[in-house]
């Protein structure tokens, strides 16, 4: 297949190109959600998006809290962002930072005004952004212009046997033309770390990616207090026919082809290293981690699925996949890309690859995913420990 | 082409993955190995559902499972050749 050079997206003053063309408001902590959830009401072209923290978190974990919001704000599928915090200081912090990248952005505090008439004030700055943003059109973008983050969930063996290697077969298709690549899933590469850590380009991403799957490891074993067998494969995994957490690595890690990767992101970390595969630290949970893997950049997004995860992101469209027949059928509505037919043999992983890179495109256009469609947009915050 | 019941990732592997609703205890059934696109037969000695494995060969307690062509785990039951190999008699070496 002569794989298109191109696809229509929003140009950004950054340079960068949205697949989708969202004007949301940030509640910076779990007490503005009420605020944020009441402007998007208000506002018809704008999305609020509601999470439970914020507030007392410290160090590192403060940091991340950090990255996650403002790269949020950042992503090209973001045109204009209202930022609503209870005071000045941090929601200032995150609107500094996403006005970097020249786009539209405003930040809202509720403390000494209250909630009314902030949801007033704040209405009224919506809606100018929402109207503004519905002027842009798609304009034809270079194929490089993807970032393309990948994950899977509610895996089964046909993950690793199909849906997985025909995202690895697009990836093996699209690296070559310059897009940015990500997959993540610490945890759940358990058991594959080693063959995992020698796709590293050179030899500081290898050092890298053991030292941040040791870290990993290290926190599991200490705080396990039991067998975790019960936990990791997960119940639906083990229905699906999975039976070890090793079996279940090695079919994730079919996901990167034949690929390498050239760098290891912290969570919510944006690549510098220019195109490429990257490995982000990231949680197994679907929702975390496709969320850290947005605020890092990436613009659309590939889920492979056997037993049928029903995941969406609020800004990074979510498509999947599966190859489980049962699932293609039982949950056709969630599922945008059925190649169960690889394992019937009646088509190949090339065949399969192809099609994917043509659902890919068709969403990068426009089109909606299946988890846009049924309203799925989950924007779930990671937490590394517990607050002061 | 034969029809395929079950799919082997890897020459190497020692179990392989069922590709059909199920198969039936004592079903001749037809597998493909990925690698070589070699193929051959085997009798299932149980009911096996979809995405779910069977014995390539006979295994002891302690014996190495063997998919992608990488140790996933360890046997802590016997095993014989057809039958359903997974929780009951397989456990991670992680931990």
């Amino acid at each position: 297949m002569d794989i298109p050079k191109s696809f229509l997206g929003y140009k950004r003053e950054n340079g960068r190109a949205g697949t989708r063309n969202h004007v949301i408001i940030l509640p910076v902590d779990d007490i503005s959600n009420a605020c944020a959830e009441a402007v998007s009401n208000n506002i018809k072209g704008t999305i609020a998006l509601p999470h439970s923290y914020g507030r007392l978190q410290f160090g590192a974990d403060l940091e991340l809290h950090f990255r996650t919001m403002i790269g949020t704000g950042k992503n090209p599928n973001v045109a204009a962002v209202i930022v609503i915090g209870i005071e000045p200081k941090w929601t200032k912090r995150i609107v500094d930072a996403i006005a970097k990248t020249g786009k539209p952005v405003e930040g809202f505090s509720i403390e000494g005004v209250g909630d009314i008439d902030t949801i007033a004030k704040v209405s009224k700055k919506a809606q100018e952004f929402s109207m503004w943003a519905s002027e842009k059109q798609r304009e034809e973008c270079p194929i490089s212009d993807l970032w393309i983050s990948v994950k899977c969930g509610e895996s089964d063996t046909t993950s690793g046997l199909a849906s997985n290697p025909t995202v690895g077969n697009l990836m093996d298709k699209l690296e070559p033309l310059g897009v940015h690549l990500c997959f993540g899933e610490t945890s759940e590469l358990t058991g594959a770390e080693n063959v995992c850590a020698k796709r590293g380009k050179t030899k500081e991403a290898q050092d890298k990616f053991m030292k941040t799957w040791s870290s990993y490891n290290d926190f599991i074993l200490k705080e396990a207090t039991n067998d975790l067998s019960e936990s990791q494969p997960t119940a639906g995994n083990i229905a699906g026919g999975l039976t070890t957490i090793e079996e279940k690595a090695f079919g994730n890690f079919q996901k990167i082809g034949s690929r390498e990767f050239i760098d290891v992101l912290e969570p919510a970390e944006e690549p510098s290293k220019g195109k490429g595969l990257y490995f982000m630290d990231t949680s197994s949970a679907a929702a975390e981690c496709v969320t850290l893997q947005a605020a890092g950049g990436f613009n659309i997004h590939l889920f492979p699925t056997g037993q049928g995860n029903i995941i969406g992101n609020p800004i990074e469209p979510v498509i999947k996949l599966t190859a489980n027949p049962l699932t293609a059928k039982t949950m056709s509505e969630h599922i945008d890309l059925d190649v169960s037919k690889i394992l019937s043999r009646e088509m190949n992983l090339d065949q399969a690859g192809d099609e994917l890179i043509k659902a890919t495109l068709k969403v990068a256009n426009g089109r909606l995913t299946c988890a846009e469609a049924l309203g799925h947009k989950e924007f779930v915050m990671t937490k590394l420990y517990r607050s002061a | 082409m034969a029809k395929t019941d079950i799919i082997i990732h890897d020459k190497k592997d020692n179990v392989g993955v069922i590709v059909v609703e199920k198969v039936n205890k004592g079903q001749d059934c037809g597998c493909w190995i990925m690698e070589n696109d070699a193929s051959n037969n085997i009798k299932s000695e149980a009911e096996i559902p979809l995405g779910h494995k069977i014995a390539l060969q006979d295994f002891k307690e302690g014996d190495t499972i063997i998919k992608y062509g990488h140790d996933i785990g360890k046997v802590v039951k016997s095993i014989k050749k057809g039958d359903h190999v997974h929780v009951h008699n397989v456990k991670t070496k992680k931990w």
